[in-house]
């Protein structure tokens, strides 16, 4: 897997880290309904390089299209408004020297992203401009320098960057979901992995579909995945390098392995275990093979996942009669008991920022993803539906991706499974475009740090 | 507390049998359910004359029902009269639970049926385990009914 190969080759000619007082600024931290106006100029191209990038990559205007991955980047964020290409009156090369404000300030625009592309020695050579329209001054300049076939990252780090630079906090667009396709009737779904960037192109099956798999998740340091696997018709959790295609069973237990997740350091696994009717959570260090078992009850035990430092393990029980979550710390000691409202409780997992756990709730037949702080106080429901679990947040923590599946009808049909995202914020919900249906979407994390 | 519940559902179902054998006509027991147990044959596969394949279990529940007890004791006769037969028991569990939930109540159903093989002298070693979860429902159905259909633990035999 070429692309993964990070060999992007990040050249920062200038960058004004400008903490001046600028005009416009995004607050992520409520639900947006006014978007901010953008206007995302396409990337000019002087005639040459534009020919040759259309031998090399087969791209009729590169500029173009890497503009409309930002553009696109910067719409489903909900958090910009990009304005009509119509509209631009200023061409985009002299744009990019030096913006006629009153121009852009006419079509409301209040943020511009200009840039240019060149062929340099067929190397593909990007850079970008941010201005703030309202304040007349640039607000960024950036250059990068990579393989012409990382065009499309490209695109994803130019929105990482401005999402950045306007909102204060780490961009999430430079990442990709790996997940479960589906197909096939309800009873005899055929199941394969499958990768594809955060937007959803260069979707690829991992797995050919002649064995059931369920659950991937990242490991956050690295392009290793862990998931389930009934091969040869042995539910066991299974390690697989993306960039290779190795893959390996975790551990030699005697039963079914499953809920598997790394530890933040990406040097364990942690999972449940079944035998004789009961499941318990056990770690598995990668490197000397030992394993631990971390809670010892005859209860279910499942669904782990670690705090961001390591130090405390979140996860389900049905000890008290039905499944609620729990915290202890990473040795499985001091087991509290954190959810409380109406319903049973599952799948938490930690936000990446450390502040918030991410579950389903099942109460009176409908299905929610929410939020609460990790003493189990402020609970706050996302969304609402026939059937949807599992949130997985992107790595900034503001965005929760996760998975619906559709009541049929009186005959049975009409059944769809499909990857939903919504903002932590509870607006922005949208659906998640895949080849086929999909379910258990796991985020990476940023490709380049 | 569970202990309780074990009993009030044992309970249930007798006296929902009672009332069953009272009202002695079929069209009765067309309900196929008794509280959310199963009780029908619409997907019931035999592993002999008599021997029906599959029990059934109540929301969230691993408990053996009677029927369950009964219809396991005939599975039991049969395997020890045929003693090279080794089988797997499928457990299942309905779609509204989460994914990795469902694996784990799987498991402890096929497991509650192990168990009962055992005990009417069936060895160990002739029983595997394989839960499918949510993943392998029999009614594609969105509604109690289907739901309670796709409860259920599978004796399959396995040579």
């Amino acid at each position: 897997m070429r692309c993964i190969k990070f060999f992007l080759l990040l050249l920062i000619i200038f960058y004004y880290p400008t903490k001046s007082y600028s005009l416009i600024e995004v607050d992520i931290t409520r639900g947006n309904l006014n978007p901010l106006p953008i206007a995302v100029s396409p990337l000019s191209t002087d005639e040459k390089s534009r020919k040759s990038f259309e031998s090399l990559i087969k791209k009729k205007n590169i500029g173009e299209e890497i503009s409309s991955i930002v553009e696109n980047n910067l719409k489903i964020s909900g958090l910009f408004n990009p304005l009509s290409k119509d509209a631009f009156l200023q061409a985009p090369d002299i744009a990019n020297l030096k913006p006629r404000f009153e121009d852009w300030n006419l079509i409301k625009a209040q943020a511009l992203i200009t840039g240019k592309v060149t062929n340099v020695e067929d190397k593909l050579r990007v850079e970008f401009r941010l201005w703030d329209v309202l304040a007349g001054k640039e607000m960024m300049a950036l250059a990068f320098t990579t393989v012409p076939t990382n065009w499309r990252r490209v695109g994803h780090i130019i929105s990482d960057k401005v999402y950045e630079r306007l909102t204060g906090e780490k961009g999430y667009f430079d990442t990709r979901i790996i997940y479960v396709s589906e197909e096939g009737p309800k009873t005899k779904r055929i199941k394969k992995l499958a990768i594809m960037d955060q937007d959803g192109a260069n979707n690829k099956f991992l797995t050919l579909g002649n064995e059931l798999v369920l659950t991937p998740r990242f490991d956050p340091t690295s392009q290793m995945v862990t998931y389930l696997s009934y091969f040869r018709n042995l539910p066991r959790v299974y390690l697989l390098d993306i960039e290779t295609g190795m893959q390996e069973v975790v551990g030699d237990f005697p039963g079914m392995t499953f809920a598997p997740r790394f530890s933040p350091n990406g040097k364990k696994i942690i999972m449940s275990f079944a035998k004789d009717g009961n499941s318990d959570i056990y770690t598995m260090d990668l490197e000397n093979r030992i394993v631990e078992k971390i809670t010892n009850h005859p209860s279910i035990d499942t669904s782990p996942s670690y705090s961001p430092d390591g130090k405390f393990i979140s996860f389900n029980s049905d000890r008290s009669g039905y499944q609620q979550i729990y915290i202890m710390k990473n040795d499985g000691s001091n087991v509290k008991r954190i959810s409380f409202g109406k319903g049973i409780y599952g799948t938490p997992v930690w936000s990446p920022r450390g502040d918030l756990i991410a579950f389903t709730k099942l109460h009176k037949g409908k299905f929610y993803i929410g939020v609460m702080r990790t003493d189990g106080s402020g609970e706050r429901l996302l969304t609402e539906n026939f059937y949807q679990e599992a949130p997985s947040w992107s790595p900034n923590g503001r965005v929760l991706i996760f998975y619906r599946e559709t009541k049929t009808n009186d005959k049975g049909e009409g059944f769809s499974a499909k990857l939903w995202s919504i903002d932590l914020t509870g607006y922005n919900e949208r659906m998640v475009k895949t080849p086929t249906d999909g379910s258990d979407p796991s985020w990476s994390s940023l490709l380049s740090k | 507390m569970k202990l309780n519940k074990i009993l009030q559902n044992i309970l249930l179902v007798v006296l929902a049998c009672i009332a069953l054998s009272a009202c002695a006509t079929k069209k009765v027991s067309t309900s196929q359910l008794q509280g959310d147990v199963y009780t029908g044959t619409d997907t019931v596969e035999y592993l002999a004359s008599g021997v029906p394949d599959r029990v059934f279990f109540a929301t969230n529940e691993s408990v053996l029902t009677t029927a369950s007890r009964e219809t396991l004791r005939k599975q039991a006769a049969w395997l020890r009269k045929n003693s090279d037969i080794t089988v797997v028991l499928e457990g299942h569990a309905d779609e509204r639970g989460t994914r990795e939930y469902n694996l784990a109540l799987g498991e402890r159903r096929a497991n509650a049926a192990k168990d009962y093989l055992m005990t009417y002298g069936v060895s160990s070693d002739r029983i595997s385990v394989l839960s499918y979860g949510k993943e392998r429902p029999v009614d594609s159905g969105s509604n109690p009914l289907a739901w309670s259909k796709n409860r259920r633990s599978v004796t399959v035999k396995a040579n």
